[in-house]
Formats: structure tokens, sequence, C-alpha cells
């Protein structure tokens, strides 16, 4: 939020004066308020067996135009490349023959499925939904920290946040030309209907595990908002390759299914065979072209961590262009270089398993105690393709309400892309997640991390339209207006007033 | 509609009835403890438990007030109790948020987290108001029912569910009248713990009897809460659910049933049915639980789960 301590940067500066304000009593009726409100509306998640109010932290993130531009393009640009690469992998294999990425690394991933191989919906599209997890580092750009291709949650938590703010912080609103997010339902029902396999009028699902599934309120709000029906593995049935619901009138067609089950768990036939949560003979009706699955089964081996180092170079083997939005440095353990490189700097290096998600498994080198490293060195030699290292990237904070006050946290931020074959459309905001705790750089809500409501300013956007947006065939750094790369370099590492402090160690 | 949600809305349906049902009951008994010195408190204790079929085995031989009202209003784990009636509307209603309205869902939602496990309980004169509150509760959610939901299916189930309810709470409060010969006062109480007392005086103008409190619980055409209203309405929703006219007796199974019952009690003669009320009372409990059956075996056919070998 600050440019220098007690100066608000420019695109705060409203936001500022009018948290300047409030008294604190006032500020924590306000955060009653809040939890009163998703208590009500049951919009909380389970937290070690308790059921707790989503963590909304009321002082919001602001994204200027300008940043928000480079974002919205290095998304989509990142989406437009994953999707050409699972086209990719599941077709012909250029990529693979090229040798820009290597055969055995894709064939090796847990997420690459054979038996989902020229499976495709009648638009192309594998990547429905993207959520790209961005990270600010020290030098103030932002940078992709990972990819989530399968079935990205939190969108949910958007479009309720800026509900809750509005009710809660009316007046902040009046100050700011906020781009609204609550759209979002209908881009993605839009992108679910031109997936369909036939022409007409399709007939449109959530599949959700259930009610115990931790994103459950997430599934039932798409369904309420798209208007279409939330079903589970025991109500559809398939035969003659085509899928059906069980209703009160007999069973009734169903054109596209958007899954929120993994892979392993949606269709026993094919994955698990243990599992009761999915649909027996779904991926036969999707390969029969019977029924779009969104996102497509086997997604997976494009988020994979491992995949994940080749993506710039994939950006310039499909689309031509420099990735606008780079990458956090990381190294390959299965490189026996680089894998003795990091197995001697184990407590200063983060380690993650690459086919893993929700934060867990992932060791913060200097964070980590002897015996923790001393496990991860086995784990790392037993199985090398299963384990990247990254270099630590310096979060940025953003000022959050604490039972102390306000305090620096770090945060990341998920936008969310919704691809309907013609244009990759990026929800404007997204989840800015907070890891709660001082000092923690987990932001993942089932690790005791939060939310904050992510605004876009409408007018700033504006503006730098008509500067012109970065290009997108060189680095952007280097197209940058010289006016924006100065005050760049001029300003602190991160956005909070104590920058020194809320660094990483 | 889905299988599925049709059941859950219907179960959202009869738990909502049940609970509005047990706190109106409850709050009468409980005033009738207070108001009439002589009552055997035992005894009332045991008949309350009764109609609600609460296992009378496993009941402390001298169930007094307190027994009654943590059975039948606290206990999360009897079955016929406020929380657990209000517990099963919140569930089956949690599995099917995306068909009821968000104001359903956040009355339902807000209800349950007040008497869930763990809430403070009322005693003493405050149990009033927590039977009031219930009262009040279930009658806002019937209204946002009626004012925010389509009358697609959905509607139908949810409304299903009300009348099988209505009228099995009904007969089983008749049933606790049977076999005994009762003084004006007990008729009254009946008719109060079914709200029925004041649109009684003002049909009848005139003091409660055996035979116009049975004629008007059961027989009436106008009172909401009498069995022959609750079991035509349940008629009428299937009737919606399957519109398709037929020129012979093809309806179902369970609009059949409703259907010759109602016209059986259209036609009777009150004295005809006092004569034998346990029987009368039997047979309406019993062709509730027909009904329910048939509409499970028609619309909620059970998944059936595939086992797989490897």
């Amino acid at each position: 939020m600050f440019a220098a301590p007690g100066r608000a940067r420019e695109h705060y500066g409203a936001l500022h004066g009018a948290l300047q304000t409030l008294s604190r009593p006032d500020f924590e009726e306000r955060c009653s308020a809040r939890d009163h409100a998703f208590r009500d509306q049951g919009i909380t998640f389970s937290f070690s067996g308790e059921e707790r109010p989503f963590p909304l932290d009321l002082v919001p993130r602001v994204l200027g135009g300008d940043e928000w531009k480079t974002i919205e393009a290095g998304v989509r640009q990142r989406v437009r490349t994953l999707e050409a690469f699972l086209a990719d992998v599941y077709g012909p294999g250029e990529i693979l023959g090229a040798g820009v990425v290597p055969r055995t690394l894709v064939m090796t991933s847990s997420h690459y499925h054979r038996s989902v191989w020229g499976v495709t919906s009648r638009n192309g599209v594998r990547v429905h939904v993207a959520g790209i997890d961005l990270v600010r580092g020290a030098d103030g750009r932002f940078r992709v920290l990972e990819d989530n291709l399968r079935t990205p949650s939190g969108v949910s938590y958007v479009v309720e946040n800026r509900t809750a703010m509005t009710h809660v912080f009316p007046e902040l609103f009046a100050s700011h030309r906020v781009r609204q997010v609550s759209d979002y339902p209908a881009r993605l029902l839009e992108a679910l209907r031109v997936s369909a396999p036939a022409v007409g009028e399709p007939t449109i699902v959530v599949l959700t595990p259930g009610v115990h599934n931790a994103a459950y309120f997430e599934h039932s709000f798409l369904a309420r908002r798209m208007g279409v029906e939330l079903v589970e593995g025991r109500d559809l049935v398939c035969h003659g390759n085509s899928v059906f619901m069980r209703t009160t009138a007999g069973e009734r067609r169903v054109d596209v299914v958007y899954r929120r089950i993994d892979d392993d768990f949606l269709d026993p036939l094919q994955f698990r065979p243990d599992s009761t949560l999915g649909c027996p003979g779904i991926v036969n009706a999707a390969r029969a072209g019977n029924v779009t699955i969104a996102n497509a089964a086997g997604n997976g081996v494009a988020d994979d961590k491992a995949i994940y180092p080749f993506v710039p170079a994939m950006m310039r083997f499909y689309l031509g262009e420099e990735p606008i939005l780079p990458n956090v440095d990381t190294f390959r353990l299965e490189n026996p270089d680089e894998r003795a490189w990091a197995l001697e700097r184990l407590d200063r290096l983060v380690f993650k398993p690459v086919d893993g998600s929700g934060g867990y498994g992932i060791v913060i080198g200097p964070q980590a105690s002897e015996p923790v490293l001393e496990e991860l060195r086995h784990k790392i030699v037993a199985d090398p393709r299963g384990w990247i290292a990254q270099e630590p990237v310096a979060l940025s904070t953003s000022p959050t309400y604490t039972g102390d006050g306000m305090r620096a946290r770090h945060v990341d931020l998920r936008p969310f892309a919704v691809n309907d074959g013609n244009d990759v459309w990026v929800l404007p905001g997204g989840l800015t997640r907070v890891a709660l705790p001082a000092g923690s750089l987990i932001v993942n809500s089932s690790q005791g991390g939060g939310s904050k409501d992510t605004w876009v300013l409408a007018d700033e956007s504006d503006r730098s339209g008509a500067r012109g947006g970065f290009g997108t065939d060189a680095d952007p750094a280097e197209s940058r207006p010289r006016s924006v790369v100065a005050a760049a370099a001029a300003r602190p590492p991160t956005d909070a007033p104590q920058a020194t402090q809320a660094s990483q160690q | 509609m889905l299988s599925r949600i049709a059941e859950s809305l219907y179960w959202v349906g009869r738990y909502c009835e049940r609970a509005e049902d047990t706190a109106r009951l409850l709050d009468v008994y409980y005033h009738l403890l207070l108001e009439e010195r002589g009552i055997d408190e035992v005894a009332a204790s045991r008949g309350i438990l009764e109609v609600m079929g609460v296992d009378l085995e496993q009941l402390p031989d001298e169930p007094d007030a307190t027994t009654v009202t943590d059975l039948l209003a606290w206990d999360p784990s009897s079955t016929g109790s406020i929380a657990s009636s209000l517990r099963g509307a919140w569930e089956n209603a949690r599995g099917a948020r995306e068909a009821i309205s968000s104001e359903m869902w956040e009355t339902l939602n807000s209800t349950y987290r007040a008497i869930a496990p763990g809430s403070v309980r009322a005693s003493g004169p405050a149990q009033h108001r927590f039977f009031a509150w219930v009262r009040d509760r279930a009658a806002t959610l019937a209204g946002l029912a009626d004012s925010t939901l389509s009358r697609d299916d959905g509607w139908h189930f949810l409304a299903l569910g009300r009348s099988v309810e209505r009228a099995d709470m009904t007969t089983r409060l008749l049933s606790a009248h049977c076999g005994e010969s009762l003084g004006p006062s007990r008729w009254t109480t009946l008719l109060r713990s079914c709200s029925a007392y004041e649109a009684y005086l003002r049909t009848y103008h005139r003091a409660v009897d055996a035979s116009s409190a049975v004629e008007f619980l059961v027989l009436d055409r106008m009172f909401p809460r009498s069995v022959f209203h609750a079991l035509s309405a349940a008629e009428t929703c299937l009737v919606e659910l399957d519109p398709r006219a037929s020129r012979a007796s093809n309806h179902g199974e369970a609009r059949r049933l409703l259907g010759r019952k109602c016209s059986e009690l259209a036609y009777l003669r009150v004295d005809d049915m006092l004569a034998d009320l346990g029987r009368e009372v039997e047979s309406l409990q019993s062709t509730c639980a027909r009904v329910h059956t048939a509409v499970a075996d028609r619309y909620f056919p059970e998944a059936y789960t595939i086992e797989w070998s490897v």
C-alpha cells in the first residue's frame, strides 16, 4: 500500500484516507458484521474439523490499471500457451518431437493420462477455467508461481468477498471505481455452452463430490448462479456412450459436465477403480463426442510443477512470444547437476512436490527444522522426478487487520481465466490470499490463510489503455514507459510499511 | 428435477413442519402443567412421549416435564426432537442449496446454528420464548418458500412433504385422545396444540366437545391443519407433479391412496368416526405411512452403488 513509510502509493491514496478516519472499535464492528453475514449464508470452510466463516480481511488490495493490464495480458498468454501444449501432447506431440519439452518428462507425469489421448471438445477447449497463481517479488514484478488447470477453486470467494465488502464498507466504494466481478458465472456458463457437443440448447451440470467436500460451497454457488443442476456422481448414469442424470421424470441427457472432481475419481473405468464419487463410463462418452468434460481430463500434465520450467519455452514454440509474466527461478531435481547443487542448499531453497496442490508437502528450507530437511533429502534422492526447488520469493505484503491492529502480511494473487475457445477472459480482480500468521509464506486457506477483496480500478485502466499497452513480443520490462520503470525501481520491495521486517527470513 | 434434490426438498418440507408442530405441542403441554394444578405430570409426560414415538422402554420410570423437553426439544439424537428435525431440514437443504432460494437457506442455516449442539438451552420461562421462536422461524421459512420459489416440481415436493407431515402429526395428536373419555378441557388442549382453537370457536360458536373437536380436526375442509385439508393438499401436489390425464385409474399408488382416503373422509359421518376413533386414526396413520412409501418408490429411486472387483 505504501511507497514509503506513511506515504501511500498513488492508487491506494483514497483508500488510505478512508481507513484513516475509522476508529478501532468501528473497524471491529465491521468485522463482526462480516462474520455474522458469512455464517448466516453458510460461507464457511472446515478448518481442523471446525466450520469457520471464510476469513476475509477487510482491507482491500488495490491493483492499479497499469499493473492489471500486465497481469491480464500475461494470464491470457499463459492460458493460450498451456491450451496449445495440452492439444499437442494429447495429439500430434510436435513439441516433444522438437525436443523443446522432454518426452520422458511428459510421459512420467502422474497426471498424463493415455486414456484421454485424442479426446477433445467440440471447440477444442481443454482449459475452460484456469487459476494462475502470481506473486509479486522484491523487484515489484508479478511472477507466475504455479498454474492450476484442473479444478481451480476460490472464485466464489472473489464474488462473495465483494458482496460482503459492499455491505460492510459501502463508503469505500463511493471513492473508487472498482471493476465488477459478479459476471463470472455468466461468462463460465457461456464458455461451457459453446463447448457442448451438439448444436442446440445443451444441458449443463456441475459435478460435485458432495456436501462434505471443502469446496462444496463453491460448487453450489456456481450451480446456483449459472442456473444449472448440481449433481453428484450417483445422480449420473452412462449408457450407449451418453451421460444421463436421474430425474423425477426419468433419465435426462447431459451435454456438458463442469466437474469439480479430480481426474482420479472421475471415472472408475479409467482411473481409480475404487472411486464411488464419479460416473463410470463418462470418459468413453467424452471420447465418443457425446459429452464435454470441463475442465478436460488429463490437464494435470500441464500444471505439473516439473513441466512448469518449460512454459516460457512453450510460449516461444507455440506463440513466438516472450513471457509477459516471468516464472520464478526453478531447479529440476531430475537433472543430476541441479540436484547436487540444490541438495547442498536445502536450507536456502523452497521444495515442492510436482503433483501437489493446496500447499501440501511444500518445504520452505529457511524455516524448516533439521529432521524435516533430512527427510526431504531422502525423498528427493529416492524420487527426483517428484520434486522441484525454487529460490524463495520475498512475497510482497499488504496491510492486514490482525488482533494487534494493522500488520504487514504476505499475499499472493490468483486471477481466474475463462476460455470460450475464441477468447481468454480474465476476471478483473481475482483471489488475493493472505498468510495470516506473522512471517508465514503459506497462503492456502487449508493452512490458515485468509483472503482480501481485490480491486482493479476502472478509471486507471482506461488511462493506461490510452497510453498503449505493453508489447507482447519483447521483454515487458523494456517496453514499459520509462516513468513506470522508474517508479518500480524507486519502490521498496513490498507495498507494506514494515518492508524490512516482513522480508522472508 | 434430480431425484436426489426432489427427495431433499420433500424432507425439508417434512422436517420443518415437524419442528413447528412439535414446538406448538410442547408449548401447550408446558402451559397445561403450569395451569392445571391437579394434573398427573408423569402420566401426561408419558402420553406425550408415546405420541411422538419415543421408545418408552428407554425412559426413566417417572418421566417429568424436564424429560419431555430434553427429549422432544433439545436432544439431537432423539428422533422427533425439534433439534433433530431442524438438523434434518438443514442437512437436506445443504445438499439442495441451488434448488432453494438464498433467503430460505440463510433462514434455515441461522436457525440451525442457533440450536446446534453447544448452543445455550432455554429453560424456565424462556422455554415459551424458545417454542415461539421455533414457530416464528418455521413461519418465516414457509413464507419465504411461498414468496421466493417458482411453482415448479421442487416446490411441489416441498409442499408434498409438508402436507404429509402435517396430516401425520395431527393424527398422532388425535391418537393420544382415543380410548379415554376426556373432559372438554383436554379437547381444548388438543385444539390448541394444533393452533385450531380460535378457528374452532369462530366456526362452531360453542364450547368444545369430542364430536365437534374431532370433526374440526379431521373433516373440516377449510382449516389448513385438518387431516382432510392436509391430505387434499398432498393430493394436489401429486396431480401437479404428474399432470397427465388418464381415463382409467392409473395415477400411481400414492395418488390412489390419497384420493381414496380423501373421498372416504369427505362422506364420513363424524358419529361413525367417533364410534371407533382408534381404528379410524390407525387407518389414517397407515395411509400417511403408505403414501410416503409410494412417493419414495416412485420418485426417489435409490441409486445403486456399483462395486468393482479388480
